[in-house]
């Protein structure tokens, strides 16, 4: 490193110290941006790959209602993605770069929605569990380092949480419904809970890129952290709809002020992230069918805007 | 028109917009690009609130204690009376483009008629509503119409061939039975004759700016008004009714 | 790669929240052309009748300044006090101006 950007980047870190914000035509060291890169585009594949586990209870929703709520709602996570995607490309990547890398299996996203989604029920235990520990984890990113991500997450933030809400009111329904329903509330629960505390990632101990992260203001508090702020918030939730949660080592722990939880099965947590996860090959297939269908889509538009333009040109170098 | 015309023409207006909403509704989360995800589901959102809102006036108007749901989950295919081109499958992007520029030029001119006639006040009250979503819904599919049909060779072919076949499902709308008859003579539903120029003129017009050729009229497919329906119908239905079905006690 | 197979052009869109207000910056979009990138910006900006009205700017059109002279852009306003209201000192009764 020269001695100039070795004064650039002492700049930079004191800037951000200062809790000031990066917009993306200022000087940046070459890891802040790989890093958010890295992140932004693995939060926004996280959205759209998100939209089919939830997508594939749209045409089967119990009531008109629910139905609309819930194409709402997966919308929203379509727009979600959009608005990362943009964020990540005033960093100098293009979105189809990102879904190419999403595509060849190069890129990650969140491995919760590799689960599948086998009753209604889930569509209420995903908002109440999967969108409360998002919010958790995003609502700091309002506050991160990097203009447009902050900006894209005050707008995601803003929309979900309606999803949080509706997902609880779906459990709620359910827990105060017939034995069916409240058994099929109780599945729900015990699938997605263990899934849902993985979200937060790996112990602080494990977690390679916090450190870093937290020094840029990317990221503002630790896995550990968010994760037992989740589980404080959740229990109440769960005894409230009579539902128990999946746990025997949960208890208050007076001394602590906090919720003690059992130990997270990290083996299933690594072999669904490498790939093994009950949906992996079909969300990925899902994904890719659908951008190469539109191939030829997207090409037709191209031509014809091309042709516009053409005309345009030539109508302009005619009346000249 | 007898009172029970009249609550089927409110159920046929509920079953059109249900139907083609539930077609939709499975592009979210697998479109060409993400921006055209967030389009077309919005326009499935737009539907289903016509939907709903036509189900529940005919609830209140049959006064049996029904409700929006029991007429969207507990009547079978037999009782749906859409019209059969809403059904048909989403294909690919073209054939879902084609099937909504076919019918949002006849759902709009239908409902302008609706949201104007003095007969019925709650039909015109919800169309007037339903007219603005229908004449986005109109353009969008227009503009895409265009942009396949003049765009490239490949594109040009597959949405011609779209044209092509979904065409002989656009002669139900202006096949007037006994219903669409009482209620055109009392007022409350166009011309169908009259709607088929206005139809034409809007279609054409598009076509030709799209580089694309109208089909001969031909012979045209019809019954989905009688509910007499295609193969597709009815599966589209056990897949959406599934849940109330099986848990005919639970509310959700 | 044939020049129709590049990923569509990246728009810039601009909101109207509320008649009476200016445009503001909303987000970005990719579109093939303006007519399909105002429908786009009205079905992903403004779901929640966020807007009345859209403009939507080609991300390359605009020219933006550099964050380098952001100092020379921009320090120099600091010390022209008088182009703020509150710099005028007036008499109570007039404090509503």
């Amino acid at each position: 490193m020269s001695p100039v950007e070795m004064n650039l980047e002492a700049r930079f870190d004191a800037y951000v110290a200062e809790e000031k914000k990066i917009e993306p035509k200022d000087w940046m060291p070459d890891a802040y941006r790989k890093t958010l890169i890295r992140q932004i585009s693995q939060h926004a594949h996280s959205e759209i790959v998100g939209m089919l586990p939830e997508g594939n209870w749209i045409s089967r929703a119990p009531s008109l209602k629910r139905k609309a709520i819930l194409l709402a709602k997966v919308q929203d996570e379509a727009g979600h993605g959009l608005y990362l995607y943009s964020a990540a490309e005033t960093l100098g990547v293009t979105r189809e770069q990102m879904l190419d890398d999403l595509h060849t299996g190069k890129a990650k996203y969140s491995s919760i929605f590799n689960y599948p989604t086998l009753t209604w029920a889930d569509m209420g235990a995903v908002g109440w569990l999967v969108d409360g520990a998002a919010i958790m984890n995003q609502v700091p990113l309002c506050k991160c380092s990097y203009g447009p991500y902050a900006r894209a997450m005050v707008r995601v933030c803003k929309e979900e949480s309606f999803h949080q809400r509706q997902g609880f009111q779906v459990m709620l329904n359910l827990a105060q419904g017939t034995p069916e329903q409240k058994a099929m509330a109780q599945d729900a629960l015990n699938r997605w809970w263990w899934p849902s505390l993985m979200m937060f990632g790996p112990n602080d101990s494990d977690s390679p890129h916090s450190a870093q992260s937290m020094k840029w203001n990317i990221k503002r508090f630790s896995n550990d952290e968010l994760r037992q702020r989740f589980v404080d918030m959740t229990v109440p939730q769960a005894e409230l709809l009579g539902l128990t949660i999946p746990d025997s080592d949960l208890r208050w722990n007076e001394e602590r002020g906090h919720y003690d939880f059992g130990e997270i099965q990290w083996e299933e947590f690594y072999n669904v992230i490498k790939g093994n996860g009950p949906c992996n090959k079909e969300r990925l297939a899902a994904r890719v069918k659908a951008h190469e269908d539109g191939a030829w889509v997207r090409e037709a538009a191209n031509a014809y805007a091309q042709k516009q333009q053409a005309k345009k040109t030539n109508a302009t170098t005619h009346a000249a | 028109m007898t009172e029970g015309q009249h609550l089927q023409i409110i159920l046929r207006l509920g079953d059109d917009a249900l139907v083609l909403g539930q077609r939709l509704s499975a592009w979210c989360g697998h479109g060409p690009v993400l921006e055209e995800d967030i389009a077309l589901s919005n326009t499935a959102l737009d539907l289903i609130g016509q939907a709903r809102n036509f189900y529940t006036l005919a609830a209140a108007r049959e006064d049996q204690g029904r409700d929006e749901d029991q007429l969207a989950f507990f009547r079978t295919d037999k009782e749906f009376q859409n019209h059969l081109l809403l059904e048909q499958p989403n294909g690919h992007f073209g054939d879902t483009i084609v099937r909504q520029f076919f019918f949002s030029a006849f759902a709009l001119e239908r409902c302008a008629f609706l949201s104007r006639q003095l007969v019925d006040a709650e039909v015109a009250g919800i169309a007037a509503k339903a007219v603005k979503e229908l004449q986005y819904h109109w353009e969008h599919a227009a503009q895409w119409i265009v942009r396949l049909g003049d765009g490239t060779t490949e594109s040009h072919e597959k949405v011609q061939a779209s044209i092509d076949h979904l065409w002989s499902y656009t002669g139900e709308f202006f096949n007037a039975d006994e219903v669409d008859a009482a209620g055109a003579e009392a007022g409350l539903l166009p011309n169908l004759a009259v709607m088929r120029k206005a139809w034409n003129a809007r279609v054409e017009a598009c076509l030709a700016q799209a580089t694309l050729t109208c089909p001969e009229d031909g012979w045209m497919q019809r019954g989905g008004k009688q509910g007499i329906h295609s193969e597709h119908l009815s599966y589209m239905l056990a897949e959406m009714q599934v849940l109330p079905r099986t848990y005919p006690d639970a509310t959700w | 790669m044939s020049s129709t197979q590049h990923e569509w052009p990246l728009w810039e869109v601009f909101i109207r929240s509320r008649q009476g207000l200016g445009h503001k910056h909303a987000g970005s979009l990719h579109a093939a052309d303006a007519e399909m990138a105002i429908q786009n910006a009205r079905d992903v900006y403004t779901r929640r009748q966020e807007g009345v009205s859209i403009w939507v700017v080609p991300a390359d059109a605009i020219a933006a300044s550099s964050p380098d002279d952001k100092e020379v852009m921009f320090d120099p306003a600091n010390d022209k006090v008088y182009r703020h209201p509150t710099f005028y000192k007036l008499p109570d009764e007039v404090n509503n101006m």
